[in-house]
């Protein structure tokens, strides 16, 4: 129930992100969602794709350092307190969350959003049993 | 076969000195009586050659400098009419104005003479296959291997340098054994043998000669363990003759020079002093059966120190460490030297970086600063930032605590350093003097 994500090292130089979001176009991948983690001299660029090993085999082959990482997708209620709802389960159960990221779908009116924790198996259990929808990657990938 | 001149090359300490001693007399009355430059040298220093008697007596001669090679541009320190030359080389340039160095036919029989002794203590023989991936031309590399490799009588693939893709190729078709180049080529054709998706089993590399730049015992490891050959040090300079000025042999211990031909000493590289025996300074060499560009006294600036210990693969001939750097192109910064070589060192042990590294200096409000660019591979890269600042936090670190200075490393993407085919350019120094 993991989704992947690809995240590429970038250094921060002007240029670099319209290379990459240039050299997936051309391949046919559409970014779903994606997000920039950045400090003064590097940055980390995490995207969700349509079709993420592709991606991954497009973005090496162009040079790049990239990986594939699993992260959770979840749907919330979009409405106030949503998203504190499902933190809150996951403090209770001492999972950490690493980084996380919100993006809008196109299928739902609820707001999706990208977790990376420490324990990813346990936090789809937790949050399974406390009715958090979990997204399907194939569902991801097809948004 | 262990060695090419046994009796040369395991002689007693005594009939080494009797060999070398004969020799420079000799040498030194032949630039004396037909080179200009040598007889004022001589003259200003109120010396004849009958005043060189014994080894002790190299001391008492004047150095010979890459300025002086430059000042007599082309053929002014040569000693034989110019028609007993058979072959011009010239040095790259790569630290001013050329240089032009000449071989009579007698010269290229004793540069095949060492380098055959080289290739042999690498482990070569007649049934090997030597790839010479340096450089052919005017650059000494590529011919001094070629020819040595011919003297033994191994199968040679002159393929000169560049073309990696090919190299690697021939590499798996030819069944290359032993492959010559310098070390930060061997690693940039090991990156391609893995992007072509080649099984390393399919090569025959059994060993490899790498010279023409510094480089550590990590990238040594480094190179063994990705072309899985056994990695030797081979050291020359245009000047003295070329590649096979002194080599490794199979205990990696350091590089036997070929000292019946050319005379090691280890000077201050700002008295001109002498330093007495294992000291650590700059290497001298004095040519002494060379006969179309003898050179007396000649400072090569590489830095290192000379063992007369016997090795235990029963050669005598004098070992000098690994070369840990160049008078010019050890930086200093805030005071302290600082060779490339270090850096590596550091990079290797952290480990999977593969050392693509660069050193950047420059002054800032009066200060020199000094920065490290590191590429990240795909081992070290990691999706979490915090990771990233620890593993520039540990290197920063690990090269702080082996140079004794701070440094500012920085993470750069992967291939952005610039990719050598020869000698990498591992410093940019920026400051203004």
């Amino acid at each position: 129930m993991l989704v992947k994500q690809i995240s590429v090292f970038l250094e921060n130089k002007s240029g670099r992100l319209a290379e990459v979001t240039k050299l997936l176009g051309e391949n046919d991948i559409q970014i779903l969602a994606l997000s920039i983690a950045d400090t003064t001299d590097f940055g980390i660029l995490r995207l969700i794709v349509n079709k993420p090993d592709i991606a991954l085999e497009v973005l090496k082959e162009n040079g790049y350092t990239v990986s594939g990482t699993e992260v959770i997708g979840i749907s919330v209620e979009d409405k106030p307190g949503g998203l504190s709802r499902v933190l809150e389960i996951l403090f209770k159960y001492d999972v950490s969350i690493e980084y996380m990221y919100a993006f809008v779908g196109k299928i739902t009116d609820e707001a999706l959003v990208i977790l990376k924790v420490d324990r990813p198996e346990f936090a789809i259990k937790v949050l399974r049993e406390n009715n958090i929808k979990i997204l399907d990657p194939k569902d991801v990938y097809t948004m | 076969m262990k060695y090419w001149n046994e009796p040369v090359e395991c002689a007693d300490r005594e009939r080494l000195n009797q060999i070398k001693t004969m020799r420079l007399i000799d040498t030194v009355k032949r630039v004396y009586f037909n080179v200009p430059h040598y007889r004022n040298k001589m003259q200003d220093y109120g010396l004849v050659p009958e005043d060189i008697k014994s080894l002790d007596d190299l001391k008492k001669l004047p150095f010979t400098t890459k300025q002086d090679l430059r000042d007599t541009y082309p053929y002014g320190l040569f000693a034989t009419p110019l028609s007993e030359i058979v072959r011009i080389h010239a040095s790259s340039g790569t630290t001013g104005k050329q240089t032009v160095v000449g071989y009579t036919r007698n010269d290229l029989t004793i540069w095949s003479e060492v380098m055959a002794r080289t290739l042999i203590a690498a482990g070569a023989d007649k049934h090997s296959f030597i790839q010479v991936a340096y450089g052919y031309g005017l650059f000494t590399g590529g011919l001094g291997v070629h020819y040595g490799a011919e003297r033994i009588g191994a199968s040679v693939i002159p393929i000169s340098v560049g073309n990696t893709k090919r190299q690697v190729q021939l590499m798996v078709d030819f069944g290359t054994t032993l492959i010559a180049c310098t070390p930060s080529y061997a690693l940039y054709l090991a990156e391609t043998i893995d992007e072509l998706g080649i099984d390393k089993s399919e090569l025959k590399l059994k060993s490899g000669v790498f010279g023409a730049e510094p480089w550590s015992e990590n990238m040594r490891k480094e190179i063994e363990l990705k072309l899985n050959l056994k990695a030797h040090d081979i050291y020359g300079l245009s000047e003295i003759i070329g590649p096979g000025v002194s080599f490794e042999c199979e205990y990696q211990e350091g590089l036997h020079i070929n000292e019946d031909h050319f005379i090691p000493e280890i000077i201050n590289p700002e008295t001109g002093e002498v330093l007495p025996e294992g000291s650590i300074g700059e290497l001298v060499f004095t040519t002494v059966t060379k006969e179309g560009l003898p050179l007396i006294r000649y400072r090569t600036r590489d830095i290192t120190s000379l063992n007369y210990e016997k090795c235990k693969c029963g050669r005598t001939l004098v070992r000098m460490n690994k070369v840990m750097g160049r008078t010019d192109d050890m930086i200093i910064v805030r005071g302290v030297n600082v060779f490339p070589t270090q850096i590596e060192s550091v990079l290797l042990e952290i480990g999977d970086t593969s050392p693509h590294y660069q050193l950047i200096v420059d002054r800032v409000n009066n200060l020199d600063v000094l920065e490290v660019l590191v590429e990240v591979s795909e081992n070290l890269f990691s999706d979490e930032v915090k990771k990233l600042e620890d593993l520039d936090r540990k290197i920063t670190k690990a090269i702080e605590d082996t140079l004794g200075i701070s440094v500012k490393v920085r993470l750069v993407e992967p291939k952005t350093i610039e990719r050598s085919e020869g000698k990498a350019k591992r410093v940019i120094d920026k400051r203004k003097y």
